[in-house]
């Protein structure tokens, strides 16, 4: 069993580097750094999370899976992303951080971590067993700009992405658009029905700027085979573009 | 590769807990969706982390799951999973996902056929 003696004395994931944003998530409660909506499992085992790791329980790969995949639900804040992974995810959806480190302008620092910045963005995943061997991650991600220095580095290699809209909030996807666009990661958009006064396809196209080509497709995210259609319809999309891609 | 010694004292758990290194360097093969198994059981006097880590790998566990799990930065958990990498305890399942070369950057179609499959069973 565990041996208490060398767990850590200070066994909370406080101790990030000088935080300067945590999207959506802003809670003060490093110790479970998820926004509240994702506690909908098990009870938490508390702080000590060397502790929780043997008492939680996790519902644990076969042991021939060897393939992980990649896709990532963009969208701006509150948009329902952690409610998308959720609906379709095996598990509870999990919170994590990737915490970038820049050295000071201009100094190409070794020696220490004096003048260095640290930007840490926080991101929920869920988790779809396709087959024996195959594991599709889901990730939620914010889209503020603030935070897209650290995604080709999170989310290199991904399939591809869901851009996530409120469709009364149509500017908040404007720059995660440009940004897929820029780095050729290939997209759909799914519009997430919150009830707002009903718009066209044409007219969404139009404000979001979406090529003809980009599915755009509508949405609840809250509702499982809802959410399991936006991904089919990615699928779909990847495979479409792949297919004109030998062709040509 | 240097095994860290006990650092139980440090104020700073991120910086104890991979020995002050911030970053496992770019070569590091750890994707998000790596996944990571354990090959050979903790032994006493290992890491807590590191002893966590073998516990939870037992069987086929993310990199991002294992992060999750500990309560730590994805890139501390890299550089972690480095250390036991180097000293074999654990081996590394590394996506296939990786783009052909030759295709402009789109995946394998055999492999987006098994996922739409999966999905579909769903
Ligand atoms: N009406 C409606 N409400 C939804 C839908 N999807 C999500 N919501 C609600 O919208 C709120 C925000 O959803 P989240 O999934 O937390 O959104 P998020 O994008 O993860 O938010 P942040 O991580 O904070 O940026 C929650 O109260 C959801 O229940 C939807 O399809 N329809
Ligand atoms: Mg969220």
């Amino acid at each position: 069993m565990d041996s208490a003696t060398s767990d850590p004395a200070h066994g909370t994931p406080t101790a990030t580097p000088s935080v300067t944003g945590t999207p959506g998530t802003g809670t003060g409660a490093p110790a479970t750094a998820t926004d509240s909506g994702t506690h909908t499992g098990a009870p938490d085992a508390g702080p000590d999370t060397g502790a929780r790791t043997g008492r939680h329980a996790r519902t644990p790969l076969a042991g021939t899976a060897d393939n992980g995949l990649k896709i990532v639900v963009v969208g701006g804040f509150g948009v329902g992303k952690t409610t998308m992974v959720r609906s379709v995810s095996e598990i509870r959806p999990l919170n994590t951080e990737e915490t970038m480190t820049r050295a000071g302008e201009g100094v190409d620092d070794l020696t220490g971590v004096g003048t260095k910045t640290a930007t840490t963005v926080a991101f929920d995943f869920g988790r779809i067993t396709l087959d024996a061997r195959n594991v599709l991650y889901l990730f939620g991600a914010p889209g503020q700009e603030r935070f897209w220095f650290l995604w080709d580095r999170l989310f290199s290699g991904t399939l591809g992405a869901v851009v996530l809209v409120d469709t009364r909030r149509l500017a908040d996807s404007w720059y995660a658009i440009d940004r897929l666009e820029h780095h050729g990661t290939p997209f759909i958009v799914a519009c997430n029905d919150f009830g707002g006064p009903v718009h066209t396809e044409q007219e969404i196209r139009e404000a979001l700027d979406l090529p003809e080509h980009v599915p755009l497709v509508e949405c609840d995210a809250r509702d499982r085979s809802s959410s399991k259609y936006v991904l089919i319809t990615l699928l779909e999309h990847l495979q479409a573009q792949a297919l004109r891609e030998t062709r040509t | 590769m240097s095994a860290p010694g006990p650092r139980d004292e440090s104020p700073d758990r991120l910086y104890t807990v991979t020995g002050g290194r911030t970053r496992a360097g770019d070569d590091t093969p750890f994707d998000l969706v790596t996944l990571v198994v354990t090959e050979s059981e903790p032994v006493p006097g290992m890491q807590s982390e590191h002893r966590t880590i073998l516990r939870l790998c037992r069987r086929p566990t993310a990199v991002v799951e294992v992060a999750a799990e500990l309560g730590l930065p994805v890139s501390i958990v890299r550089i972690l999973l480095a250390d036991l990498l180097a000293t074999g305890r654990i081996s590394a399942r590394h996506p296939r996902t990786s783009r052909h070369p030759g295709t402009h950057g789109l995946p394998d179609p055999d492999l987006l056929e098994q996922v739409l499959v999966g999905l579909r069973n769903l």
